[in-house]
């Protein structure tokens, strides 16, 4: 007999994650937010190149078809913005081939939130109350302390480089030393993501929230580009937020150009061939969506498994979790 | 041999790693949302008992080590080697090395049984029980009367190991001891 099929997260933390879960319906029903459910399934999956979607065969009314699992809920979403929904939120289920892990789970609860007409500012603002109202009035005091910080500042002052001038065979040579492995065949943002990780990231968050932005343009996914005022150099219209090493939430100046979105879409599944992955199939009804007018605005992707698992101070997220991954 | 990814990585995994067998005690994935994947991976080299950690691409692979745990016997010494014999039935001993030995020479008893590490058919390890009962064969005379507390004593056990013990603890007694610390239990 094993105890396999007992959950990974205690009856007590089940009724903490409920509670928590209502605090997050309230504070968006404060702010006149409305609560969306879409599908899990779609007919377009993340093109991302460090993103594996799993898919499934379901029988639908044009057949036998291929849906792809999200990797969040970012598609459907912006369709119903580009259709006039207005300030949306969803706490959506989200999956993530091979991600399992202290901070990973294969599916896992995204809260992810758009405001039409709201710049990255304002947004990060929210993102901010937000965290701080899970957390509760003990916790929630500290991420009063909001830090901004810059993602080349930040490489300068750990690293003493600045990532985006610092020569690819140096990058490397650093990447390969901090991490005590072969970086050679590795690229740009490869040496940075791994810089990212190890070096920096550890030290973000131990004093309050931490919010990094100007991340380099190849590093901006569905955001959008804006010169940096240093040097004019390209980055991207990104923030990452950041509380106790634990990176928490990923917000954009949305992407709303369809022909720009759907030339980042090409150049993923190329990179993605060139990397020998499976293309995956781009969701044309988003470009659709976007072609016919989606507003200006800002969203945010926030990991909730891992807010609530700070919230209730526990070392992993299957502790806030039914059932993690490996006894699912 | 097979190859492991570091996705099946996990606890107790046995791999190759710059040319010595290793056991992974923990492997973290390390993730930026929309960055490349990289593994944090603690290993503990069987060889010499150290603990690394390195860092692998998430996809890369480690050869699989011809590592195998068995329970033995100890039989005796000749002074040169160590014996071991197998407890499955098929009396097949193993002659052991001072060096695979290690520590664990001070807590030999003969007929217990021992976790034994194989590589490539050669032992590189042995593991006492958690807990061993030996006899006391030099201490200071016992203190009458001084069965609650107090100070200690060192004891020599008849497998040369040296423990502290109660100062009510004579010659002749046998005790059980906590190998992993090295600490006087009780009275056996």
């Amino acid at each position: 007999m094993t105890d396999d099929w007992r959950p990974t997260a205690t009856i007590e933390t089940l009724h903490e994650r409920a509670r928590l879960l209502a605090e997050v319906r309230a504070f968006f029903a404060r702010r006149g937010v409305l609560e969306v459910e879409t599908p899990v399934l779609g007919h377009g999956g993340s093109t991302e190149v460090h993103l594996a979607s799993l898919s499934a065969q379901a029988t639908t009314p044009a057949g036998r078809e291929r849906l792809w699992l999200q990797t969040s809920p970012e598609f459907h979403m912006k369709r119903l913005l580009a259709a006039g929904s207005g300030p949306i939120f969803q706490l959506a289920r989200s999956f993530r081939d091979g991600e399992v892990g202290r901070r990973h789970n294969l599916e896992f609860t995204m809260l992810e939130w758009y405001r039409p007409g709201l710049g990255l500012e304002a947004l990060i603002e929210e993102t901010a109350a937000l965290v701080s109202s899970v957390l509760g009035p003990e916790l929630g005091d500290k991420p009063g302390s909001l830090r901004q910080r810059r993602y080349r500042e930040l490489f300068r002052e750990h690293l003493a480089i600045d990532p985006f001038s610092v020569p690819l065979a140096e990058l490397r040579r650093l990447a390969g030393e901090v991490g005590d492995l072969d970086m050679a065949d590795s690229d740009r943002d490869g040496c940075l993501d791994l810089l990212m990780s190890l070096a920096i990231e550890p030290h973000l968050g131990r004093d309050g929230l931490d919010v990094v932005v100007d991340y380099p343009a190849s590093q901006a996914a569905l955001a959008r580009h804006h010169r940096d005022l240093e040097d004019g150099a390209w980055v991207a219209s990104r923030f990452e937020l950041y509380l106790e090493g634990l990176e928490l939430a990923n917000g954009y100046d949305e992407l709303i150009d369809a022909e720009e979105q759907a030339a980042r879409f090409a150049a993923d599944n190329a990179a993605r061939r060139a990397a020998g992955l499976s293309e995956v199939d781009v969701d044309t009804r988003l470009l659709a969506a976007l072609a016919n007018g989606m507003p200006e605005g800002s969203g945010v992707a926030l990991g909730l498994d891992r807010l609530i698992q700070l919230a209730l101070g526990k070392s992993s997220v299957a502790e806030v979790m039914a059932f993690a991954t490996p006894r699912c | 041999m097979a190859n492991y990814s570091t996705n099946e990585f996990k606890g107790g995994l046995k791999v190759m790693l710059d040319g010595d067998p290793c056991s992974i005690v923990e492997n973290e994935l390390v993730k930026p949302g929309k960055g490349q994947a990289f593994n944090r991976v603690k290993l503990r080299n069987l060889m010499t008992g150290r603990v690394w950690e390195r860092t692998f691409k998430s996809g890369d692979s480690l050869e699989a080590a011809d590592v195998l745990e068995l329970e033995m016997e100890y039989l005796y010494t000749d002074g040169d080697m160590w014996y071991f014999m197998k407890t499955d039935g098929s009396f097949e001993q193993y002659a052991v090395e001072k060096k695979a030995l290690g520590d664990t020479e001070k807590w030999l008893k003969e007929q217990v049984p021992y976790t034994v590490t194989l590589w490539n058919d050669n032992v590189i390890n042995v593991t006492p029980p958690n807990f061993i009962e030996l006899e006391v064969t030099e201490t200071d005379p016992g203190l009458k009367g001084d069965t609650a507390q107090g100070g200690s004593k060192p004891a020599t056990l008849s497998s040369g190991a040296v423990v502290r013990v109660p100062l009510f603890i004579n010659e002749g007694e046998v005790l059980k001891v906590d190998t992993r610390s090295g600490e006087y239990v009780s009275r056996a």
